[in-house]
C-alpha cells in the first residue's frame, strides 16, 4: 500500500507523466482566448477598410498593439498544447513522437516569435 | 471472471456515429484547421510590418479563391471551436451533463457557429459594398 495520497500521484505520476499540468494549462489558456480573440474579430471588422493604413494606424494604438501580441501569444501557446496533444495520442513509435514534438515545438515557437516580433515592429515604427 | 462481458470502449470501426462522438471529433478537426491557421495570421502581421509592398501580396493572397476559402473556413472554425470550447468549460465545471442538455448545447453550437460564421461574411460583403 502507498502512503502517497491521490492528489500527489496524479501531480506527479499520471499516465502522461506530467499530472494535470497539460490539461490546466490548456483550460486557462482557453478561458484567456475567449475576450482575446472576440476582440481581435470584433476589432478588424469594425475598421473602415483593412487596406494598408488603416490596419497600420490600428495596431499602432498602444491598447490595440499590447492587446494582440497577447492574443498572438496566447493563441501559440494554446495551438501547441492542441496539437502536442494530437500527437501524443496518434503517434506511438518513441523516435518518431520524440522527433515531432520537438519539431511542433520549433515551428510554435518560430511562427509565434515571428508574429510577436511583426507586432512590436508595427508599435514601435520600424 | 465477471459474468458477462463489460463495456469496452468505443470500436471506431462499429461505433454508432451520433451528435457527441462527431462534435468532439469535429472539435479536434478545427483544432488543427486552426492551429494552421496561425502561420497565415502571423505572415499576414509579418507582411504589415514590412511595408506597403509585401502588405499589398499578402492582401492578393487573402482575396485569392483559395485565400478566400482559406479565410471563410477559418472563421467557421474559430468560431465553432470557441462555442464548442465553451460548451466543454461548462462540462468540466460539471454541468450540463444530462442526455437533453449534451444534446441541445450541441445543436446550440452547430446553429450558432453556422449563423455567427454567415452573419461575419454577410457584415464583410455589406461592408465591401457600401
Amino acid at each position: 500500500m502507498s502512503l502517497q495520497s491521490p492528489l500527489g500521484r496524479v501531480l506527479g505520476l499520471g499516465s502522461a507523466k506530467d499530472g494535470t499540468g497539460h490539461w490546466w494549462a490548456q483550460r486557462v489558456s482557453a478561458v484567456a482566448l475567449i475576450p482575446l480573440t472576440l476582440w481581435f474579430m470584433f476589432s478588424l471588422l469594425s475598421l473602415p477598410a483593412l487596406d494598408y493604413a488603416t490596419v497600420r494606424v490600428w495596431l499602432s494604438f498602444p491598447m490595440s498593439g499590447f492587446l494582440a501580441l497577447l492574443s498572438v501569444a496566447v493563441l501559440t501557446y494554446h495551438s501547441y498544447l492542441g496539437t502536442t496533444e494530437v500527437i501524443e495520442d496518434y503517434v506511438h513509435s518513441a523516435g518518431m513522437k520524440v522527433l515531432s514534438l520537438m519539431v511542433l515545438r520549433f515551428a510554435h515557437v518560430l511562427v509565434g516569435g515571428a508574429g510577436v516580433f511583426a507586432i512590436m515592429r508595427v508599435a514601435f515604427g520600424s | 471472471m465477471p459474468a458477462r462481458a463489460r463495456p469496452t470502449s468505443p470500436h471506431l470501426g462499429i461505433y454508432q456515429w451520433q451528435i457527441g462522438n462527431s462534435l468532439s471529433i469535429l472539435h479536434r478537426l478545427t483544432g488543427l484547421a486552426l492551429s494552421l491557421g496561425l502561420p497565415a495570421l502571423c505572415y499576414w502581421l509579418v507582411s504589415l510590418a514590412g511595408g506597403e509592398e509585401s502588405y499589398a501580396q499578402a492582401a492578393k493572397l487573402f482575396a485569392s479563391p483559395v485565400g478566400l476559402f482559406g479565410l471563410v473556413g477559418w472563421t467557421f472554425a474559430f468560431l465553432y471551436h470557441l462555442l464548442n470550447g465553451v460548451r466543454h468549460l461548462f462540462w468540466d465545471a460539471g454541468y450540463g451533463f444530462e442526455r437533453t442538455q449534451r444534446h441541445a448545447s450541441g445543436w446550440f453550437v452547430v446553429a450558432g457557429s453556422m449563423a455567427l460564421t454567415l452573419s461575419v461574411w454577410g457584415l464583410i460583403w455589406a461592408g465591401h459594398r457600401a
